[in-house]
């Protein structure tokens, strides 16, 4: 892509959460974990829909809570999160693939299929997380 | 004995679209265009579809040619699609987009006629087509004529990759829809009976197979009704491939044999071994 491409997309990009770089435990970039950094790789995203992706489940989370507490009132949104909450802490340990019934069945993506069941099915990836660093992670060790 | 391959990661992995490659698949690019070479091209439909409400139900039709840019690469490829019982869709656009939106469409509106327990309606597959295909942007090439009996009557969309669709008594897509649509401007009538409407169909694809070079082959309808769908492929075949009117094979017999020689060749046994199969 050309440059002007390039200086209209910084202009008009809003900061966005999800494309920062990885910093790890003392503030700078962990290149232990995450391998090393480019700034022109951190900066934009590699494809238009990356990040809209990235978020999709979370703005349409937002979106519909919204709606909901402004229909029924606070409680509806509340309720409905605590529930979620609950639901998520039925899991395997996070290395490990865990079926999430419950919580699928709460949102109701039971009775949908998309392309997350269709294409790049984390049961069928060839990597595998390592368990160690995984678990300390989930407990808040690292 | 083997390991698997692992990465450091913290968060669980999560399926759908990965993007991973993109910057290098840029980069490719790139390089490939300096050489003066293209990169390959997705398989593409290049088609004329179109869709008639008429007195009782829909027609739909479409012509039979895929493209890679300037190949045919299948030349009776099936363009209409099943969604559901009641309700078909044709696809133009890239194939592989067609094939899986209504793929995953037709599998959605089971699920939810499944849950429902009713036959499921046109406005559903139609309202969950556009907000798929928004969401993606247009990225999905999708461009689909969406048709079937409900409850409430024949109803006929036609919806566009980025996610607007219309509600319209005849359409036309592909790029051969401008050839068709000049048909249905001219013959287009209210409540036509079933015949006239395929006629009329058959019509408008055979404009844009003759006038379009994206289009060609044959002619495929499917007429829906209340209770009762024709799938009718092929239902015209106006490209007929033609027959060779000579033949260059010789007769048995029309060369004479001169003289006959048979030759044995000995062969011998020189080693034999056993090599057995590793089960464990």
């Amino acid at each position: 892509m050309n440059t002007r491409g390039l200086r209209s997309q910084l202009k008009d990009s809003v900061p966005v959460t999800g494309m920062g770089p990885q910093v790890g435990a003392y503030g700078v970039q962990d290149t232990l974990r995450s391998g090393f950094s480019s700034v022109k790789n951190e900066l934009l995203p590699s494809h238009a829909l990356e990040l809209s992706e990235k978020n999709f489940q979370l703005n349409q989370d937002k979106m519909n809570f919204s709606n909901l507490r402004n229909i029924q009132g606070l409680h509806a949104p509340l309720k409905l999160q605590m529930e979620y909450r609950a639901a998520r802490q039925i899991q395997r340990l996070p290395f490990l693939q865990s079926s999430h019934l419950a919580l699928d069945t709460l949102k109701g993506n039971d009775e949908s299929i998309s392309f997350e069941d269709i294409l790049n099915d984390p049961a069928q990836s060839e990597m595998m997380g390592e368990p160690h660093i995984m678990v300390e992670y989930k407990l808040g060790m690292m | 004995y083997r390991k698997m391959a692992t990465l450091s990661v913290c968060q669980p992995q999560l399926g759908g679209f990965s993007f991973e490659n993109c910057k290098r698949n840029a980069v490719l690019e790139a390089e490939v265009t300096k050489l003066g070479c293209n990169v390959p091209s997705a398989r593409k439909t290049g088609t004329t579809i179109c869709g008639v409400v008429f007195k009782d139900g829909i027609v739909l039709g479409a012509d039979t040619r895929a493209t890679e840019g300037m190949i045919v690469a299948d030349k009776n490829c099936s363009k209409i699609h099943y969604i559901s019982p009641n309700i078909y869709c044709c696809g133009a656009g890239t194939a592989a987009d067609t094939e899986m939106t209504t793929q995953i469409i037709s599998s959605n509106l089971e699920l939810h006629s499944l849950s429902t327990s009713r036959l499921p309606r046109v406005a559903t597959a139609n309202r969950m087509l556009k907000q798929m295909l928004f969401r993606y942007q247009g990225h999905i090439g999708a461009a689909l004529v969406l048709g079937g009996v409900d409850c409430n009557g024949p109803h006929l969309y036609s919806i566009y990759p980025h996610g607007s669709t219309d509600k319209l008594p005849y359409v036309t897509m592909g790029s051969g829809s401008l050839a068709a649509m000049a048909v249905f401007e001219d013959r287009y009538k209210q409540d036509m009976e079933e015949e006239d409407a395929k006629r009329l169909v058959r019509d408008a694809i055979a404009a844009g197979i003759f006038n379009d070079l994206g289009s060609g082959s044959n002619i495929d309808l499917c007429v829906i009704t209340k209770g009762r769908v024709d799938y009718l492929r092929p239902h015209d075949m106006a490209n007929k491939k033609g027959v060779r009117t000579g033949n260059y094979k010789y007769k048995q017999g029309t060369t004479g044999v001169l003289t006959k020689s048979v030759i044995k060749l000995d062969l011998e046994v020189v080693e034999e071994t056993v090599q057995t199969m590793d089960t464990s």
